[in-house]
């Protein structure tokens, strides 16, 4: 099953490096990972899809959460929860099988955005595993390239976010006035 | 209110907020300007003789006081230099601030002169960090680099600043408040853990109090002291937590672990429930985590929720503050009152009696002999003088674990030590750091003769500020905690842990301009040590021990903790020449 972690954090430079880094120190592979603004400007939202065995995501999302960068680190594996991919697909198809991978793109709800007579470029949305189909049908009609967008989720039910007030600091005692 | 000045002064200006006093550096290029802003600030700089060392001073500083410690180092091999430091601070959670300098943001990634990517290299031995690209930037990084480094589980927190961000000029305007939504401190301890808590207490037979490094760095010895004596209940404190319940108290029984007492080990293995305070469950404590504390259910307190079910399932998880849960633990058991039942206050007593029992069976001893200095022996007479009361610097290996099985610390922040990652060379520096940080008190540096060599320049700092450190070599002529394992698990063959060569102490003390002493039979030891202590200046006394001893109890590597090797197998085998 798809294992994935959704993340809330602060659009900051090494923001990702701090989350990568907790999968990478422990030799975990991210198996895909996306990441782009919120509607906040201010806070990015990741999903990572990562194999780990489930006592060690437990702890990973911990540690993740312990990131000063990490707003939220929600576990997404067994949560109510969408997932959704896009997946661009290059396929090399002879005439005579054009309107088969037509007929096909149209039952995975594919789009073509763009048609030559080497084939087609189409796009597709869904299901991870739904998309896997998709490829191995397109691979039985010719030759393919294919990128994917990795995964995105979005949990079903809301869930509240523990945020930290702001603290004054200790800058409103002045210790020493400046000599020059 | 705003006034216009560099970016040095600025960043001098946040310390000085802070309350910084002293700190520990080692300047170069791109530190440059803040160096120039250093030399008329009332702020004291500590020039070290490696960078290493000044991250092990500012821990030394940070753990002997609960104080933030601050080092500074330049760029590259400055920064690179004070990794092992950092990592340290992280492993045994220790607050310091580490500022380093970085080529010019204009700079940044061409493979400048000393260029390193301190950001990166440091992610993972920090709680936080920094890179600082504006000057506007700077006042906020440094205030929250403060406020990271000491709150929650505290931890270093490094701030890498350009040179040209140094140099810039511009309005300084104080920073009055910290917004940093995504870093969740927890204090409180759930009510309904705290109280679930209450009643396994209650109703346990055999509890036991298992306090390690979090109830120093939350500052709860005293409700850990009351907390021991409501309870009644026995208390083993692990090494991070030394001094967290006094030595000397009546529920103390000693260190657990790989090298912890028998009667601390039977305890933990023989407790029907484990009330964890501040401790992580760390694998030199439990042994084969398999067969810890097997009849136990655990009550587990800790601020980082990360470390709540990490190694050992906690039955009672309570993510808080341990000095905030102590203290409403104790309120409970005040309002509760209740005397155990007669059965239960009879289960008590035979558990206590069980204690003892184990204690005298194999108890700590200082083994001593006629011709030759035992380490044990060297400890003992160290904790004469001490009296539970100095300051306790050590370095790793054989002689730190006898020093924290031997040498009583009576309050918290006495004994300083590298627990989690073990760093060699810690010791020499961390005693400096704590000697500054609190010039009135008597600190020793016991180091073993390997250790000392890794951090041997900064005698040139101890004598340049002529602090009155008691610098103690164990001298067993060997890397001795690897020859140990060598002995016992390797055939004896002892590869590369012969150290055949040592500084003359005598000369090599009088080089740096103070004194020093070699001694290698027993009755000397009391006299130099009296002697050592009483010279107004540092003391380098190197004491020859027998080389072969082996600490005990030791729980071999992947072995149950009530399965310890009390001593040594007979007889000993000659070591095998290749
Ligand atoms: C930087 C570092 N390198 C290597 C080790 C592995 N190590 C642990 S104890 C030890 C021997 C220390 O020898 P010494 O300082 O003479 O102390 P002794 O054990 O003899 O008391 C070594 C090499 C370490 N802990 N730290
Ligand atoms: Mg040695």
């Amino acid at each position: 099953m798809l294992q994935v972690i959704s993340l809330l954090l602060e659009n900051k430079p090494g923001a990702l490096m701090r989350v990568t880094g907790l999968l990478s120190q422990r030799g975990y592979n991210i198996e895909s990972l996306t990441v782009a603004r919120t509607l906040d400007p201010e806070l990015s939202r990741m999903t990572i899809a990562v194999e780990v065995d489930s006592t060690l995501r437990q702890q990973v999302i911990k540690q993740m959460n312990k990131l000063i960068n990490v707003l939220q680190a929600t576990d997404m594996t067994d949560s109510p929860s969408v997932f959704r991919e896009m997946l661009l697909v290059r396929v090399r198809t002879p005439q005579e099988s054009r309107a088969a991978v037509l007929k096909e793109a149209e039952i995975f709800g594919g789009r073509v955005v763009d048609s030559s007579t080497e084939g087609f470029a189409i796009e597709v949305t869904g299901d991870p595993e739904k998309l896997n189909e998709f490829v191995d049908v397109m691979r039985s009609y010719g030759e393919i390239d294919v990128t994917r967008s990795g995964v995105l989720a979005i949990g079903l039910e809301p869930k509240k976010l523990r945020l930290q007030p702001p603290v004054p600091t200790k800058a409103g005692v002045l210790v020493t006035e400046p000599k020059d | 209110m705003s006034t216009l000045m560099s970016g040095a002064r600025m960043l001098l200006e946040c310390l000085a907020r802070e309350g910084v006093d002293c700190m520990f550096g080692y300047p170069g290029g791109v530190t440059l300007p803040f160096y120039d802003s250093l030399y008329d600030h009332h702020i004291r700089h500590v020039l070290v003789r490696h960078e290493e060392n000044a991250a092990f001073a500012a821990e030394g500083y940070a753990r002997s006081t609960g104080k933030v410690g601050v080092c500074c180092a330049t760029s590259g091999p400055g920064a690179t230099n004070l990794t092992t430091g950092l990592v340290d601070a992280m492993m045994d959670s220790i607050p310091i601030v580490a500022l380093t300098g970085q080529v010019s943001t204009k700079l940044i990634g061409s493979d400048a002169f000393q260029e390193a990517d301190t950001f990166g290299i440091t992610r993972p031995c920090t709680k936080h960090n920094y890179l600082v690209k504006r000057l506007e930037d700077l006042p906020q990084a440094i205030h929250e680099a403060f406020y990271v480094a000491s709150s929650g589980r505290p931890g270093p927190v490094l701030v890498d600043v350009p040179k040209d961000v140094f140099q810039a000029q511009g309005h300084y305007q104080p920073v009055s408040t910290i917004h940093l939504p995504g870093y969740k401190v927890f204090t409180e301890g759930h009510t309904g853990q705290i109280r679930r808590a209450l009643q396994l207490i209650k109703k346990s037979e055999r509890p036991l109090i298992y306090g390690g490094g979090g109830i120093v760095a939350a500052g709860a010895a005293s409700e850990l002291r009351e907390f021991v004596e409501r309870t009644g209940a026995p208390a083993v404190m692990t090494l991070m937590g030394l001094g967290g319940l006094p030595s000397n108290h009546g529920n103390f029984i000693s260190m657990p672990g790989m090298h912890g007492s028998y009667a601390a080990n039977m305890a933990m293995s023989h407790a029907d429930l484990l009330i964890a305070l501040g401790v992580r469950f760390d694998d030199r404590v439990t042994g084969r985590l398999a067969a810890f504390a097997p009849h136990a259910k655990v009550i587990h307190v800790d601020i980082d929720p990360a470390e709540i079910g990490k190694n050992r399932a906690a039955d009672v998880p309570i993510v808080g503050d341990v000095k905030h849960v102590l203290g409403r633990l104790n309120r409970g058991l005040e309002e509760a009152k209740a005397e155990p039942e007669q059965s239960l206050a009879a289960a008590r007593r035979a558990w206590w009696e069980q204690i003892r029992q184990w204690k005298l069976e194999h108890p700590l001893q200082p083994v001593t002999s006629d011709s030759e200095i035992k380490p044990q022996h060297l400890m003992a007479e160290i904790d004469r003088l001490s009296n539970g009361q100095a300051i306790v610097a050590a370095d790793v290996g054989q002689h730190q674990m006898w020093a924290a099985q031997l040498i009583r610390f009576n309050e918290p922040r006495l004994w300083l030590n590298s627990g989690g990652l073990g760093s060699m060379g810690f010791g020499l520096p961390a005693a400096l750091g704590a000697q500054f940080a609190r010039p009135d008190k008597l600190v020793f540096a016991i180091v073993g003769d390997g250790g000392f060599q890794m951090s041997i320049p900064e005698l040139a700092t101890i004598a340049s500020y002529g602090l009155p450190i008691k610098i103690v070599v164990m001298n067993n002529g060997y890397l001795g905690m690897v020859r140990q394992w060598q002995e016992l698990f390797y055939n004896n063959r002892l590869s590369s842990v012969t150290l055949d060569c040592f500084p003359d102490a005598e000369k090599l003390a009088a080089a740096y301009g103070f004194k020093g002493k070699t001694i290698e039979k027993p009755w000397e030891l009391a006299p130099a040590l009296k002697q050592a202590v009483s010279e107004p200046g540092p003391y380098l006394l190197n004491v020859k021990v027998s080389p072969l001893e082996c600490v005990y109890p030791m729980v071999p590597a992947g072995g149950a903790i009530n399965e310890m090797v009390l001593g040594p197998p007979e007889p000993v085998a000659e070591p095998v020449k290749p």
